[in-house]
């Protein structure tokens, strides 16, 4: 199963973290200071996967982000690394040919996002059409209630 | 409500902290933030709750506090509308984990969510207690999941069956509940649904061993037509990756096929042709047909597969082998390490392919690959493959080396089936990498070198050349310090030369300049250095012409900073100044180290072993050590170390054994200053570990016969019949004037000792008015042709005696019995009644210069002394 999801931007800044096994917020901050500090000094060419305290760490870099994925020793590491780019690929169209900016200013779209693809650790859903359908369904209602929530302060201030 | 009072947008926000140059900067953004956010909650505005919580996300995010904002998650969770829902229920999940009590407040929102209209929300709810519920929330929402899990939504469905995973996972005993709606998710056509009920069975079969074999009898069929249909589906946009479709699906009915096959030759029977067609058909030029292939091959060596399903597997693992792409790589040797128990036979035939991986510029991939050559070792190829590696340890990066190091070491352990390459290897790896090798190795070296008696002079010989290359390896220059303590004498004198062996000159004042050089090197550490100063003390009685410089030395070190040495080199001098006449016996070789002991205790690997081993070493000369308890013992005290060997530290009562050996040392001493009686140049410490040998509760683990066959001694003598003694007695009595001048004896005479050399006869005398003290009159007669000089007996009694040498009446024994030596030893009883005499004796003598020793025990003593 996987344990954690993180996005480490290449200055260690963390851009999303998904806990699906129970992590204090200690121990958050430790696991995230030591992969910041492990996976982006790691070569190019070399294997995406680090083994790490009995677990081992998937990796994949799209420009400045480093996506890392924990799993269990026995898992298929090759299957995560295109989990990832599932996941990439449907932010790409969420977003537009998504950049770190979109992820930063945007960051509870992209963990909406992650939430129906993973859950509980474990993929939920391989079409991305489906994954779009269902963001963008979600999505509808809350615009709907944001254009609302303007239009009454629009009125409200054109009142004042 | 002013609604432009409630602070930034989040969009503001985040720009504000981006802009930030410090971190002290960014930390005074997210208090005043912080410090907005806490007066709004406070004031329960309602208009930004929901922006106020995507804030503290954030902040969170950044690493900081936001417990405060915990609340305010479950308010929005619980009002009415979906936007405020989606935030909360995304701060609930971000915010906190399932051990904060918080979250069972949410348990209530959470059911009724799960039981919605909106399917939407139910899946908000449902993805939320997938996510982070906790063993409680999950036996109290049960019932609603797996309610959820037959409804006709297939976003609803694939979404319970998923937060049932975690449902069973956090309580197992509710997985039989799951089973029946689980296995109907495999008959549906969606394949999020598949995929997640198939992974929710895959999770029962963990769990629950009847769930197996319900899954086993029922949807293997479907299963298998499940893989079939995806393997030879048509192209289909919605799922194609890399001109597969769906390798996610193709991935998890493998797994679950793994959990059912397994151990079951039928059903692994039914599997053949699919995985046979998997395995051979699909693409492997993309990362997703590899992931597929691999789960394959996994999936073929976890069950009962036919002979030529697993060639197939192994064949594809080497394709993999053999793959550019690292990643590949990677995971062929993970999968190999598997294989074999499966097929080792197989996995060997590449064995050449995965060395060449542990030479990898990738640390995972060197990792993996070094784990699978140890696992590939046996006995026909430990030689070549121990040879690649230590070659290769001469080139690979730092911080690999530990880990190379101690695979080599442990294959050199395992393997070696002679000494002589066991040594050599060592000591390559030594020179190598001496600083990575861990104690327990090199002491299991000196263990091995002190058991082989005709290899001694040609390990100190190699040690010596090692040393001069690669004098900053720790643990090689702690071996050459040792040996050359031990086995000087064979360096310089090219003792035991094998043929291989080069000539090698090395004078006295070499093998010095080699110990003074780790004394004083400014790399060396105490313990190396400490080792260095026994050493000296050791040559320093074997090589007498040097034995001035050593002295220079030692002084030196009189004044050293570090307190160990200081007082180490105090004791030593001493020793070298006021009793030079001991210290030849003081600092004798090592007895030989019990090779299966050190091994049984090595096996345990407990640290107090390895500390056992280096005081036992460092005690040679009797100096202070510091012991597992924190005690810093007195010179005398750290012979007991010797015996500690194999016995318990703990069990040691410090003072008792320093007692003992006050005693012991005491007899010696006042013996030499009083009478002028010369000790023997050898054997002091053997005595008094003898001593220590003889029924003490101290050391009942080493048995008198070990220690005396261990040095090559004699066996100790059997009490002759009584008999014979008054015999003998007889016989003797005439020639020797002092005894017969007695008379009367109260007990009978004895012959205490009888070798084809040498005999001796003991009799006694008893003052009526002190029962406990004994008056042994000891005669000595030299049975051989040669006549013996420089004649020096020694006793030595167990600890309730006490004992007294009078001097002897010469030095010099006739040859053919034409001549005695008689002597008095005066004992005192302690335990008279209760228990008998015993002694250890020693007797020390020239021929011709040539130094000669016998000894034994008397416990023929008559009853009653």
């Amino acid at each position: 199963m996987i344990h954690f999801v993180i996005l480490i931007s290449r200055q260690g800044k963390v851009r999303l973290t998904k806990w699906y096994s129970p992590y204090q917020q200690k121990e958050r901050s430790t696991v995230i200071r030591e992969l910041s500090g492990l996976i982006p000094t790691r070569g190019p060419k070399l294997c995406n996967f680090v083994e790490w305290k009995g677990y081992k760490v998937v990796y994949r870099r799209y420009a400045s982000l480093y996506f890392c994925i924990c799993i269990d020793p026995d898992d298929n590491e090759l299957e995560i690394l295109e989990i990832i780019h599932h996941f990439v690929e449907i932010l790409d169209r969420y977003f537009g040919s998504v950049c770190e900016l979109d992820l930063i200013f945007n960051f509870h779209k992209a963990y909406y996002i992650l939430d129906e693809i993973l859950i509980a650790g474990e993929l939920q859903e391989s079409s991305k059409k489906t994954v779009a359908r269902l963001i963008a369904a979600q999505d509808s209602p809350v615009e709907t209630a944001k254009e609302e929530a303007s239009s009454i302060s629009n009125m409200m201030s054109q009142a004042m | 409500m002013n609604p432009f009072s409630s602070g930034t947008r989040l969009r503001d926000m985040i720009r504000a902290i981006r802009a930030c140059k410090t971190a002290a900067e960014e930390r005074a953004v997210v208090r005043k933030e912080c410090a907005a956010i806490r007066s709004a909650i406070s004031e329960h505005d309602q208009d930004y709750r929901h922006r106020n919580i995507a804030k503290l996300m954030f902040i969170h995010m950044l690493g900081y506090p936001t417990h405060f904002g915990q609340m305010e998650c479950l308010k929005l969770i619980a009002s009415a509308g979906f936007p405020e829902k989606r935030i909360g229920y995304l701060g609930l999940m971000l915010l906190l984990d399932e051990r904060q009590e918080v979250l069972m407040l949410v348990t209530n929102s959470l059911k009724q969510d799960l039981n919605h209209t909106n399917q939407y929300i139910v899946g908000l709810a449902l993805c939320a207690l997938g996510n982070i519920c906790s063993a409680e929330m999950a036996s109290d929402l049960a019932a609603e999941v797996e309610r959820l899990l037959l409804t006709k939504d297939p976003n609803i469905k694939k979404k319970a069956a998923l937060c049932s995973i975690r449902i069973i996972r956090k309580v197992p005993d509710l997985a039989e509940n799951f089973l029946s709606p689980a296995a109907s998710l495999l008959k549906e056509k969606h394949h999020g649904v598949l995929i997640a009920g198939i992974q929710l069975c895959t999770d029962l079969c963990k769990v629950s061993a009847d769930a197996n074999k319900h899954l086993r009898k029922n949807c293997t069929e479907g299963l298998i037509r499940i893989l079939k249909d995806v393997s030879n589906s048509s192209y289909a946009p919605e799922y194609d990756i890399a001109g597969i479709t769906d390798p996610f699906l193709h991935i998890r009915v493998l797994r679950l096929m793994r959990m059912l096959g397994q151990g079951d030759a039928d059903t692994s029977e039914y599997m053949n042709d699919i995985l046979a067609q998997i395995a051979s058909k699909t693409e492997s030029n993309k990362n997703a047909g590899n992931a597929i292939l691999y789960e394959c091959v996994e999936t073929i060596m976890g069950i009962e597969a036919t002979s030529g399903l697993r060639v197939l597997a192994i064949n594809i693992l080497g394709r993999f082998l053999s793959n550019r792409d690292n990643n590949i790589r990677y995971v062929a040797l993970n999968m190999l390490m598997k294989a074999i128990a499966v097929d080792s036979q197989a996995v060997q035939r590449h064995r050449t392919t995965i060395l060449e991986c542990v030479k990898d510029s990738d640390a995972s991939i060197r990792k993996r690959a070094l784990e699978l050559v140890f696992l590939l070792v046996n006995d026909t190829n430990a030689k070549p493959l121990t040879k690649e590696l230590i070659d290769y340890l001469e080139v690979s990066d730092q911080d690999f080396k530990g880990d190379l190091t101690a695979k080599i070491c442990s294959i050199i352990e395992k393997f070696s089936q002679e000494k002589k390459w066991y040594i050599d290897q060592m000591l390559k790896v030594l020179s190598l990498a001496g600083s990575y090798v861990k104690d327990d190795v090199w002491h299991a070296l000196i263990v091995a070198i002190s058991n082989a008696p005709d290899l001694q002079g040609y390990s100190v010989r190699s040690l010596y050349k090692a040393f001069r290359t690669s004098f900053e390896q720790v643990s090689l220059v702690r071996v050459v310090v040792w040996c050359i303590g031990e086995y000087g004498e064979m360096l310089v004198g090219n003792v035991g030369v094998l043929e291989v062996e080069e000539p090698l000159t090395v004078t006295e004042s070499d093998t010095v300049d080699v110990l003074e050089a780790c004394l004083t090197g400014h790399s060396a550490d105490i313990t190396t250095r400490s080792m260095s100063l026994i050493a000296l003390l050791k040559l320093s009685s074997r090589f007498p012409p040097t034995s001035e410089r050593i002295k220079e030395i030692i002084t030196e070190h009189k004044g050293s900073i570090v307190l160990e040495l200081q007082q180490r080199a105090i004791e030593f001098n001493s020793i070298i100044q006021r009793h030079d006449n001991i210290k030849s016996s003081l600092v004798e070789r090592m007895p030989v180290l019990d090779e299966s002991a050190y091994m049984v205790k090595k096996a345990n690997s407990s640290q107090e072993n390895i500390v056992a081993v280096k005081s036992s070493q460092m005690s040679l000369a009797g100096t202070s050590v510091t012991l597992p308890n924190g005690v810093a013992k007195p010179p005398a005290a750290p012979l007991v170390d010797l015996l500690d060997l194999s016995s318990d530290d703990a069990l040691v009562p410090t003072s008792t054994s320093k007692d003992f050996l006050h005693d012991l040392l005491g007899i010696d001493l006042t013996n030499s200053s009083s009478s002028g009686f010369s000790i023997a140049p050898s054997g002091g410490t053997d005595i008094l570990m003898d001593l220590l040998s003889i029924g003490t509760p101290v050391q009942s683990d080493i048995s008198p016969e070990t220690v005396s066959s261990n040095q090559g001694f004699a066996p100790t003598t059997k009490p002759t019949p009584t008999t014979v003694q008054v015999l003998d007695l007889l016989d003797v009595l005439p020639s020797n004037g002092s005894v017969a001048g007695d008379q009367s004896p109260l007990y009978p005479s004895i012959t205490a000792f009888q070798s084809s050399t040498l005999k001796i006869m003991f009799s006694f005398k008893k003052h009526p008015e002190k029962p406990q003290v004994t008056e042994i009159h000891a005669t000595f007669m030299n049975l051989s042709s040669d006549s013996y000089t420089d004649f020096v007996f020694q006793a030595a009694v167990p600890k309730f005696i006490q004992l007294h040498l009078d001097p002897a009446s010469s030095n010099h024994l006739p040859a053919n019995g034409n001549g005695t030596i008689t002597q008095t030893v005066t004992v005192t009883n302690s335990q008279h009644g209760q228990k008998p005499l015993a002694m250890r004796i020693r007797m020390v003598y020239k021929v011709d210069n040539q130094e000669k020793l016998e000894q034994g025990q008397i416990n023929n003593f008559p009853p009653g002394l």
